[in-house]
């Protein structure tokens, strides 16, 4: 399944965010979103994910979803998002109460997942019981459980430090790696972006226009340090002047 | 290897500035101080410092209220009231979880119900009895009315604010699951909102209690209300004082049922 965005356009009352946002997610692709702070990288996630209406444009996924698909686009959140009264294994549940599902065909998806997201010792821990890496495994192992095409992600790894978000980006490539799944990712850490994305989507400051589409062709799994590296210097030299201007916005308002 | 101060000069140390501001609870010097209490309470009497007319003894309490209990003769005042109580109390309830919740959910409904429940939500609810009793009677629907207006505005209000303050990207996060709106208001905004309306019913429980006795005391025959205002115009301080007591026993059962229902629907916090 292929996701194809085409023509974006967002207003926030007077304030334009996003203008004429063209690019496609091909079968098993990771793309990154990048760009200024504020410049509406959340708000194209959203546009996309069918969370927000866009003003003009449309989103469209071209070939079938595959049959057993229960949520072909499917969120993994910032914050986790996870219900602090549910335990974990009853949070992934949540995803597919409303599904008409078997409860043993429920709870094996569940327990495959948590298992697969290395959870299955805390399936009866509550969120608050949990560090920030666990619980994004919770949210990365919900959103797994419904069997997305394509996973949409704003700042999975931003709420966390910067060691167990090194771990997580390792196990989310694991879990990528000889998967149909696609994601689109919105980050802003370049580095993130240069390792894990095959393309990343350059978006310059409010109203954001798409500044470059760069494309990463050596694969994931086979990037050095150095090809990371020059990679994140070649994305920063296209935002920073642009991430200048849109700090100086900001202090302005 | 740990660096060694050797030849440095003596350091100053740095005087420690923190601790305070956690106060502890203890369970036992509640008890001690509250024995004490009584103690002391029970010597002033026994000594006849003040007398028995003014404030009978604790012991003298305690023998009344059993009296009270052994002859049966509370029981009709305690099962009045409770009925009083316990109608108003759901009535009260149920209409203020649902225009809360309306509340929470709807524009019109909040556009129309939050100045309405602002502007209505001070009156002292004991100043409408009179009218109540005009229009109902004075029977037992005015009273329950009553109680029942005075637990339907902080109910509202807790109901409301807490389905208010229940964090959207929960909201988002169960649409961007396809979850349909009927599932999303039983799972998610109503267990969000649960610890403010927990915190709603104790509120609206104390101020049944206190509508309760009002009523009963400006127009009954039975109930604790009652039985207290006859015991005082009779002047039996220790039946009065046993009815204040009893009226203590009733908070402290709802208030305990209530931290029951916290701990059984709250344990996640």
């Amino acid at each position: 399944m292929e996701l194809i965005v085409s023509g974006i356009c967002h207003d926030f009352g007077p304030l334009a965010v996003l203008r004429d946002i063209s690019f496609r997610v091909g079968p098993g692709e990771i793309v990154a979103l990048v760009g200024p702070s504020g410049c509406g990288k959340s708000t194209l996630l959203s546009i996309i994910g069918g969370l927000a209406r866009p003003l003009s444009g449309t989103i469209g996924t071209v070939g079938p979803a595959p049959q057993d698909s229960f949520n072909p686009l499917t969120f993994v959140f910032q914050d986790f998002a996870l219900l602090p009264w549910r335990s974990v294994a009853d949070n992934v549940a949540f995803a597919l109460e409303h599904l008409r599902l078997k409860a043993t065909e429920r709870q094996a998806i569940v327990a495959d997942v948590l298992q697969r997201t290395g959870l299955s010792e805390f399936a009866h821990s509550y969120p608050k019981q949990l560090s920030g890496g666990m619980r994004q495994r919770v949210g990365i192992a919900r959103a797994l459980a419904v069997r997305p095409e394509i996973l949409l992600m704003d700042e999975p790894f931003s709420a966390l430090d910067a060691q167990t978000r090194d771990l997580l980006t390792e196990d989310f490539l694991r879990l990528m790696s000889g998967n149909r799944l696609s994601a689109v990712f919105v980050t802003h850490n370049l580095e993130e972006a240069a390792r894990l994305a095959d393309r990343v989507v350059v978006l310059s400051r409010r109203p954001a226009r798409i500044r470059e589409i760069m494309t990463l062709n050596v694969s994931r799994d086979a990037r050095e340090p150095l090809y990371i590296a020059e990679h994140q210097r070649a994305l920063w030299s296209l935002i920073r002047d642009e991430a200048v201007e849109a700090e100086r916005e900001v202090i302005d308002v | 290897m740990s660096e060694q101060a050797g030849t440095l000069p003596a350091p100053a140390a740095i005087p420690f500035r923190g601790g305070g501001f956690a106060p502890l609870g203890s369970r036992h010097s509640a008890w001690i101080a509250f024995a004490a209490v009584l103690a002391v309470w029970q010597c002033v009497c026994s000594l006849g410092w003040i007398s028995d007319l003014f404030l009978p003894s604790p012991l003298r309490i305690g023998y009344v209220l059993e009296q009270l209990i052994v002859t049966g003769e509370i029981w009709p005042h305690l099962y009045a009231s409770a009925i009083r109580i316990g109608g108003g109390w759901a009535i009260g309830t149920i209409a203020g979880l649902a225009v809360g919740l309306a509340m929470g959910l709807f524009t019109i409904a909040r556009a129309v119900g939050l100045p309405m429940v602002s502007a209505l939500f001070p009156i002292p609810k004991i100043a409408l009895l009179p009218l109540l009793i005009l229009w109902l009677g004075i029977g037992e629907t005015s009273k329950i009315a009553t109680i029942a207006l005075g637990v339907f505005f902080p109910t509202v209000i807790a109901v409301y604010s807490g389905v208010d303050s229940v964090p959207r990207n929960l909201i988002r996060m169960a649409q961007s699951f396809e979850v349909p709106t009927h599932a999303i208001i039983w799972k998610v905004i109503l267990p969000g909102a649960m610890p403010s309306i927990l915190a709603g019913f104790r509120i609206s429980a104390s101020t049944a209690l206190l509508l309760v006795v009002s009523a009963e005391m400006i127009g009954a025959e039975t109930g604790i209300g009652a039985f207290v205002l006859q015991a005082g115009n009779l002047m039996q301080t220790d039946q009065l004082l046993a009815g204040v007591l009893i009226l203590s026993l009733f908070g402290l059962a709802i208030g305990r049922g209530i931290s029951a229902l916290e701990r059984r629907y709250l344990r996640w916090r």
